[in-house]
């Protein structure tokens, strides 16, 4: 499933976001968002603070609900079902299952603190998926030696570094073989000397044909590997285009201004 | 370095003599001194106690392991294991309804604690050991329907059921805060996280939440179950023959008072020190992944 060729992009897009509102009480965050997402795809969300990209990327795998427009993740819509002409919230147990290809890595890595490095991967392929133990354990041994993090196994979060807790969270997040990877700022938190080995393992997936959007600040990662790249200001998007046209010659003057402060 | 050497005055710091690696630590008189007079007192207090004819240690030593006391430690701690296990179950699910958003499931649980912490368990004690006075019949029925079964209140509520279940309803009151307590220090992230893996609520609550929660419940958790060890004399009010009342018996008749209340003193702090040890156990294992946490749970042990 992750070696979805990129030749398949005249295929159906694995996300459609339509007219996406959100408001936290009289704070509108989100403004109608629109995004198609092709299977194979690397999608970069850029732009400055508040400008909404981490709530729109929570609202994929509805860690945030919406108030209004329609989201679907391969053919499926998330959180809702349509029986006859009435639209239904899914129960807690349905949007779960809707989840289990989903995967996500956050800003804060956000790895169990209670587990070992080898237990935070196997948790979720079999406790939700099913998958025999021993299977889930020699995949995740093989996803922590592709993340360089097989040394690790048993170690405990707290005792990593922040550039190794996100490669593991990686890992974490590849083992529910995931049809769709959302990545929360992944590299903010960490300290500029650890960026690095974080997005090359970024770098790595993304040539590997696996469907990414990366909320991000790190105009490299964006320019190097994806192959579109969209700017969100004030709850909608700005501009969008490959990284080639976005990113150096950028047509407003809100996408110019804010690429300004990082040629600078 | 030249200019280095120049402002560091005196003190010229490529000097083998200074360098730290070789210092002595000053020989601790003042402590040493301290110990010595505390020590000395404690050594008389001891013999104080020791030698004093009014401890009656003989008798202390004769009823220590009487029949009569054993009988009422048995008591006191089948009484402690089984009130503080229906507390902690009962006490889990009232936490989880307190934190729901469904109004009438939080409301009730607040209410129970609210009863159940607001008013004395002495009291509490004596109402449910005389609940035929208010409910003659106990039944089963169908509510504003027809009975299913029934029973004579009497016959279901012995003072050892009256105790088990004051004991616990008690508990389970205090257990559900300390349990809400926990589950509240759980960072947000780690629910978000676990919900967006798809877990089920259940599963995220037993392996994400609840384990993680472990580390702010076990603590307070050990304090109620030493009070409750000694809560359990409050039932000697509706003649269950705790380890108190027994011992009360034993002096009523032979008027050793303070021989025989060291008897239960002795068995009280037996009881609590192994539970300290299993507390520690505990804690020592929810702690797994914090280091700091586990160092700390290893202090009070050094420090003895």
């Amino acid at each position: 499933m992750m070696a979805t060729p990129k030749t398949r992009n005249d295929a159906a897009p694995l996300l459609r976001a339509r007219d996406v509102h959100k408001a936290f009480g009289p704070n509108e965050v989100l403004k109608g968002i629109d995004l198609d997402v092709m299977p194979g795809e690397v999608v970069a969300v850029l732009g400055p603070s508040g400008s909404g990209k981490s709530t729109f990327l929570r609202c994929i795998n509805r860690l945030e609900t919406i108030d209004r427009g329609f989201i679907e993740v391969d053919g499926a819509q998330i959180g809702y079902k349509l029986q006859g002409d009435r639209l239904t919230e899914l129960t807690h147990a349905e949007i779960a299952r809707q989840r289990r290809h989903i995967g996500m890595v956050f800003q804060q890595f956000n790895l169990y603190p209670h587990m070992t490095v080898l237990q935070n991967v196997t948790e979720a392929p079999i406790g939700v998926h099913g998958r025999p133990r021993a299977q889930a354990v020699a995949e995740a041994r093989a996803l922590l030696e592709r993340v360089g993090m097989s040394h690790k196994e048993s170690a405990y979060p707290r005792q990593l570094s922040g550039g190794q807790q996100q490669r593991v969270a990686i890992a974490r997040a590849l083992a529910i073989q995931p049809r769709l990877m959302l990545f929360d700022e992944p590299t903010s938190a960490l300290d500029p000397e650890l960026v690095g080995e974080v997005l090359a393992t970024m770098r790595d997936l993304a040539g590997q044909g696996l469907t990414m959007i990366v909320v991000t600040h790190e105009i490299g990662f964006a320019q190097e590997a994806a192959d579109r790249v969209v700017f969100m200001d004030g709850g909608v998007v700005v501009e969008q285009g490959p990284p080639g046209e976005v990113l150096v010659n950028p047509q407003h003057l809100r996408t110019r201004a804010f690429l300004g402060r990082f040629i600078n | 370095m030249s200019a280095a050497d120049r402002t560091a005055g005196l003190a010229r710091p490529d000097d083998p003599l200074r360098d730290v690696a070789r210092a002595h630590r000053p020989f601790p008189w003042g402590r040493v001194a301290l110990w010595a007079v505390v020590l000395v007192f404690v050594a008389d207090f001891a013999l104080l106690v020791a030698g004093n004819e009014s401890f009656g240690w003989p008798v202390v030593f004769r009823y220590l392991f009487d029949p009569v006391v054993l009988q009422g430690l048995s008591v006191t701690l089948i009484l402690t294991v089984v009130a503080m296990t229906l507390g902690v179950a009962l006490g889990l699910p009232i936490a989880i309804a307190r934190m729901s958003d469904d109004k009438l499931l939080g409301g009730l649980a607040w209410i129970f604690v609210w009863f159940f912490r607001g008013t004395p368990l002495l009291v509490q004690l004596i109402i449910l050991y005389n609940l035929s006075f208010l409910f003659p019949q106990l039944s089963i029925s169908v509510p504003f329907g027809p009975t299913l079964l029934s029973w004579n209140t009497n016959d279901v509520i012995t003072p050892l059921t009256a105790a088990i279940l004051g004991l616990a309803l008690n508990e389970a009151a205090y257990m559900a805060e300390i349990i809400r307590a926990g589950l509240l220090s759980v960072e947000r992230g780690q629910i978000e996280t676990a919900e967006s893996f798809g877990m089920s609520r259940g599963r995220t609550l037993r392996r994400i939440v609840l384990p993680q929660a472990m580390r702010a419940i076990v603590p307070p958790t050990g304090n109620q179950l030493i009070s409750m060890i000694k809560g359990t004399s409050l039932v000697s009010v509706i003649a269950m023959s705790d380890l108190l009342y027994s011992v009360q018996s034993i002096y009523n008749r032979t008027f050793e008072v303070i021989p025989l209340l060291l008897v239960a003193v002795i068995w009280y702090l037996a009881i609590t020190s192994i539970l300290n040890v299993v507390q520690s156990r505990i804690e020592r294992y929810y702690g797994r992944g914090h280091d700091r946490a586990a160092v700390a749970a290893d202090l009070p042990q050094e420090a003895k």
